[in-house]
């Protein structure tokens, strides 16, 4: 294992993010609270309560998913794009490095990004709205799973992408509808019997059904379940990001 | 000979179907500076993407200082740098970053001293604060080499280095190149400068078409295919050669006024004294006499051309 190499890789990642910190942090902040005044305060004072909990509060969980799925997704994509895209991969490819110290720089790198905006979006919402985390370590788990997983998500987008549109679409047009149609925003017992059933093959439920359990002790599926359902999911990122960059998938010639 | 780098049959094909390396069996000397000489689209670049681990081969190996570069790549890797054709750089990393990142990379611990000296050896030390987006083509160059040094490789391979860089640059690279060798680097380069293979190089190689076409000292290189001429300016011209002097092989000019005399081998070379005497024998007398060397230029021009 060559430490220096992944730390090398993880600082120069993380001095990326810093020198963009004002609009990477600023404008999830921004969009998330925009959410809360609409759905929130706007809508959800409309909104009947879903297992005893307020409906702005019921969002928190679903909205901090979203944004650190967006977030993780084009953080790491960008993150190995870039060197494919200025040719500066070379580098890396001629390094003495495997699979592990690339996926541990980049994918480290753009999970940290994504757990530090997970906790200032969930301050932020404090302060639109009071809630409680009933179960810190599981919210930390789930928090910090979802943001490996996605993360390595995005790395395969990044590796996968030809063309700066590539980069935007899966995002687009996968990534967005999950998130909204996994129960970002209302409780699968809201939804007709049969789309109940359909809804389970979407991975995005089981990680906000498990993290919204961890706030409020409700979930719509089992938090066991969650766990292992994203645990599978991550297992399976990491096995697709090994045979790309082994292989030299779109990497090497 | 104790070789550095050993390429056994290695072949390329791309996806595309075009074959740039057929068969290549190359050995590199420990220590030595080896010049790769090739036109466009030879296989060059190819070959030194299979050794630094940027381009899959389709058969063959490679050992670079007893590593296999496929089987034991880490070993094989840490020992060799890389500069390559495209000026492929970070944009907003600074010049100081950008190099630590590299000798990071390639496993190596923090070591100020080091990087400073590169720097300052490449004239980059100034710019070291500087974006790297604020350089100019040649710094960027230099950045590129910085970076390739930083972790004290073995092995150094320069791809076109000299390509778009003014005269300065290049004389200063030279420069570093020979104090690389002093320290026992082997460094393999490519270029189109014949000049530069000519002014650097202890062997030459040439590539065509994916296979190596010779590899040969330099100096043993431009014996070999070297011609050299002695050219005779004639105070009168000549209406024809003399017979007497057919031993020699001797040209006159269309114009009859000068006369070319064309040697390659040592043994040819000492005729000059048997013909100089003949000449003066015949009461020929000449106002000016010039020698001329056949450059590499021109002898890897023949070369390529007769393999077409």
């Amino acid at each position: 294992m060559n430490w220096y190499a992944i730390r090398a890789i993880y600082s120069f990642e993380m001095a990326r993010t810093f020198r963009t910190l004002f609009q990477s942090i600023l404008s999830p902040v921004i969009s998330t609270s925009l959410y809360f005044i609409v759905f929130g305060s706007a809508i959800g004072s409309r909104m009947a309560e879903i297992d005893g909990v307020h409906y702005a509060a019921f969002i928190v969980p679903g909205l901090t998913m979203l944004s650190l799925l967006n977030e993780s997704i084009s953080n790491a994509s960008f993150g190995i794009y870039m060197p494919r895209f200025s040719g500066t991969i070379y580098e890396v490819l001629s390094a003495p490095i495997s699979w592990v110290e690339i996926v541990l720089g980049y994918v480290g790198a753009a999970a940290s990004k994504s757990i530090l905006l997970g906790s200032i979006i969930l301050v932020t919402a404090r302060l639109f709205v009071s809630y409680e985390v009933a179960h810190p370590l599981w919210m930390i788990t789930f928090l910090v799973l979802t943001s490996v997983t996605f993360s390595l998500f995005g790395f395969i987008i990044g590796l996968w992408a030809d063309g700066f549109e590539k980069l935007q679409l899966v995002p687009m047009l996968i990534v967005t509808p999950l998130t909204f149609l996994g129960g970002s925003f209302y409780s699968l017992k809201m939804l007709p019997p049969i789309w109940q059933k359909v809804t389970l093959f979407n991975p995005v439920v089981y990680l906000v059904s498990g993290f919204r359990w961890s706030f409020f002790g409700v979930s719509d599926v089992s938090v066991e379940l969650s766990a292992a359902m994203t645990f599978v999911f991550m297992v399976l990122c990491l096995a697709t990001a090994r045979w790309l960059i082994r292989t030299g998938y779109r990497l090497k010639s | 000979m104790d070789p550095i780098i050993v390429a056994s049959k290695v072949t390329k094909t791309y996806a595309s179907g075009f074959q740039a390396l057929k068969g290549v069996d190359l050995t590199i000397r420990r220590g030595e500076i080896f010049a790769l000489l090739g036109p466009n689209g030879a296989g060059k670049t190819t070959l030194i993407g299979v050794v630094c681990g940027i381009v899959n081969p389709t058969s063959g190996t490679v050992v670079a200082d007893g590593h296999d570069v496929i089987r034991d790549y880490r070993a094989a890797r840490a020992k060799i740098g890389l500069v390559p054709q495209e000026l492929s750089t970070d944009t907003f990393e600074t010049v100081w970053g950008t190099v630590s990142f590299s000798r990071g990379l390639f496993g190596k611990p923090e070591d100020a001293a080091y990087v400073e000296k590169v720097l300052r050896d490449l004239s980059l030390w100034e710019k070291r604060h500087d974006k790297i987006m604020t350089l100019s083509g040649g710094m960027k160059r230099r950045v590129l080499i910085a970076k390739a040094l930083s972790h004290e490789p073995r092995i150094l391979f320069l791809d076109e280095p000299t390509a778009g860089v003014d005269v300065e640059l290049r004389r200063d690279m030279w420069k570093m190149v020979r104090s690389l060798r002093e320290t026992g680097v082997t460094v393999i380069l490519t270029t189109h400068y014949i000049e530069e293979a000519e002014e650097m190089a202890d062997r030459i190689g040439v590539i065509n078409k994916g296979e190596i076409v010779l590899v040969e000292e330099k100096a043993a290189l431009m014996q070999k295919l070297g011609k050299k001429q002695l050219t005779l300016v004639l105070q009168r011209p000549l209406a024809s050669l003399p017979a007497s002097l057919s031993p020699y092989a001797l040209e006159l000019s269309s114009d009859k006024s000068r006369l070319v005399f064309t040697f390659q081998s040592e043994a040819e070379r000492a005729q000059i004294a048997g013909l100089l005497r003949a000449l003066a024998e015949l009461g020929i007398d000449f106002r000016d006499l010039q020698t001329s060397e056949s450059s590499l230029e021109e002898i890897f021009v023949s070369l390529v051309r007769s393999d077409a």
